[in-house]
């Protein structure tokens, strides 16, 4: 949830249209008008920003102090906290959507943040980058090595990257603590969309990272929407 | 050991800050016997006063009003010249032009609280019904208190809406009552190094500070006044306990460490041989002379009592519930009287009520006494903060709505 986690990182500058992040700008899309959402590992509060510029009453938790101080002091209403520790002090249904940007997988219990994501918000938005992609899989089998790309460059021994997941994984989760998906995106190295015609196995070998919208309840997907 | 020196006795005459409790060298508003405060512990206090001071221009819409609440030991001389100590205000690293609170672009109020010394009604004021000082028949005041008397000061000024209620400490406290029982008066709050009740710790030392008051056998039950005498050495010993929590371990070793004061060996006696024992003895020996020792016994207690839970079933969050005001929580890593646990349980309440609240701990060695001194990181954000809900209250750069 510090910074680091949060993309842009050294080496790829994800592209930007009409100065914001395009995975920014995807999950701005999920969102509904004059709706209340948390982003949890809100980082310099770049997302929160592009939120409230759409009139959404955007809040935000952060671990690291300096991207606290960095958001209140641009106007932004964030709190210090900690994704594994804190959720579980919001009430049921404080908001309308709750953002997990690229945090995931930084998270000591995955699964019981994924519930609280769902308990405190009508909808969750996560995004994650994809240890299915082709890179990553690329180095392992060939390298021998744990993988290291332009976004994600920390050695084994000190990432804040715990519990990496495939988009696939990803997927068998939700199935498995019964959240609907309502829309799937991945998103390659440069932050563009993968087509979406293409099989799911295309995006788990081609997606750089995965954006979802999830609901409570319901079964099974409809990415294509 | 004839070589020991007690705490001098104060050198500017009480005279100058007796006159001020009744006197003030401020504004005041009177409240007659028509316009009682109604106090906690169930008396009337009928008539009785608020000094305050005032700063920048209200503007048209009465909408730029900023109230600074001081803390325990502060008064409402927060940006001019202190009539009795001759020293700047209090506040000055965030009050005055061009600081994050800005007289060229707020109307700022502060007033001394009931139970002060300086101007507003308290034990060192004249009870009308005996012609002498109050003393300890002056009724217990709480928090709640104090905030109620304020709400009659901003009553009075015709100010229906705050954009914002501004403190630390004591002051902070008085922030969280004014959004817990006046919510749509207040549009945003900045509550710096509180917490929403008084820790046993906190009161533990609060206790050591009053019974040394007492034990001064020149306090003579309160009446030094009527008995020409003054408890200035157990007040200073009780502002000398205080000023230590106010402080850190990490901020007075790297002040004063084990260094020696004018001399470079012990004197083998009791005297103030290292300069952390002389600044102490400064520190106390100063305070005494500008503040009340029975105001002293009455402002710890107002805050011994304060829990803003126990109002509300002992549930924090209900406190808040529903409320529109923006929070701002701030504290402080080296604040171990107001450490950062008691505002994240503020915020933990304020998620709970759905509020919309910024908490940032600020990283500094300088303890609690942090929120009054020149912490940059902590100046820009009360400034971001401020200039964000004014924003969304609609007001420029200059105030005007």
């Amino acid at each position: 949830m510090s910074m680091q986690q949060t993309l842009p990182l050294p080496g790829v500058a994800p592209e930007r249209t009409g100065g914001y992040r395009r995975d920014h700008l995807l999950v701005a899309e999920m969102v509904r008008p004059s709706s209340r959402v948390l982003d949890v590992g809100c980082g310099d509060g770049e997302l929160l920003q592009l939120l409230e510029s759409r009139g959404i009453d955007g809040r935000g938790i952060e671990l690291s102090r300096e991207g606290v101080n960095g958001c209140v002091a641009k106007g932004l209403a964030v709190v210090q906290g900690d994704a594994d520790t804190d959720l579980v002090n919001y009430p049921d249904d404080a908001f309308d959507y709750v953002i997990l940007s690229q945090t995931l997988q930084a998270t000591r219990q995955p699964k019981v943040v994924l519930e609280n994501l769902l308990r405190i918000g009508q909808r969750a938005i996560v995004s994650f980058p994809n240890f299915g992609f082709w890179k990553m899989r690329l180095q392992l089998l060939i390298g021998g090595h744990m993988p290291r790309t332009e976004n994600l460059p920390a050695s084994w021994y000190d990432t804040a990257n715990i519990h990496f997941c495939t988009i696939k994984d990803f997927v068998e989760l939700c199935e498995q603590i019964n959240v609907k998906m309502e829309r799937a995106v991945a998103l390659d190295l440069y932050g563009r969309p993968v087509p979406l015609n293409l099989p799911w196995w295309v995006w788990n070998m081609f997606g750089e990272q995965g954006v979802f919208l999830l609901s409570r309840g319901g079964q099974g997907s409809d990415k294509a929407k | 050991m004839s070589n020991v020196r007690p705490i001098p006795s104060p050198q500017t005459q009480s005279d100058d800050r007796a006159h001020e409790a009744d006197h003030p060298s401020s504004l005041v508003a009177k409240f007659g016997m028509d316009q009682p405060l109604k106090l906690d512990c169930g008396v009337d206090l009928a008539p009785f006063q608020i000094a305050y001071q005032t700063y920048g221009q209200l503007n048209a819409d009465r909408s730029n009003a900023i109230l600074i609440c001081h803390a325990l030991t502060g008064d409402q001389h927060v940006n001019n010249i202190h009539p009795v100590t001759g020293k700047p205000g209090w506040w000055e690293t965030m009050v005055g032009a061009g600081k994050p609170i800005d007289p060229d672009k707020y109307f700022i109020i502060c007033s001394n609280v009931i139970g002060g010394c300086m101007g507003s009604t308290g034990p060192a004021s004249l009870n009308p019904a005996t012609g002498k000082m109050w003393g300890l028949d002056f009724p217990i005041i709480t928090i709640p208190d104090m905030v109620r008397a304020q709400a009659m000061l901003i009553d009075r000024l015709g100010i229906a809406t705050l954009f914002c209620v501004v403190g630390g400490s004591m002051g902070g406290m008085q922030v969280l009552q004014w959004t817990a029982a006046y919510p749509e008066r207040v549009f945003a709050t900045l509550a710096i190094a509180c917490s929403t009740r008084h820790s046993a710790q906190n009161i533990a030392f609060h206790e050591l500070g009053r019974q040394a008051v007492m034990a001064d056998p020149d306090w003579r039950g309160g009446r030094y006044v009527d008995e020409d005498t003054h408890p200035h050495r157990g007040l200073a010993v009780a502002r000398m306990a205080a000023h230590i929590t106010y402080l850190s371990d990490a901020a007075l070793h790297r002040k004063f460490g084990r260094r020696m004061q004018d001399r470079e060996l012990p004197t083998f006696s009791f005297d103030a041989d290292f300069q952390v024992e002389s600044y102490l003895r400064y520190q106390g020996s100063s305070f005494v002379e500008r503040f009340d020792a029975n105001s002293y016994l009455y402002l710890t207690r107002a805050m011994d009592y304060f829990d803003i839970a126990a109002d509300h079933n002992g549930v924090l969050a209900k406190a808040f519930t529903g409320i529109q005001t923006r929070f701002c929580v701030v504290s402080f890593t080296s604040d171990w009287l107001f450490p950062t646990s008691e505002s994240r349980a503020l915020v933990h309440a304020l998620n709970a009520s759905s509020a919309r609240v910024s908490f940032a701990e600020i990283e500094t060695d300088r303890g609690h006494d942090a929120f009054l001194l020149d912490v940059p990181e902590f100046l820009e954000i009360s400034r971001a903060f401020l200039l964000a809900a004014g924003k969304a209250r609609g007001l420029k750069d200059d105030g005007q709505s």
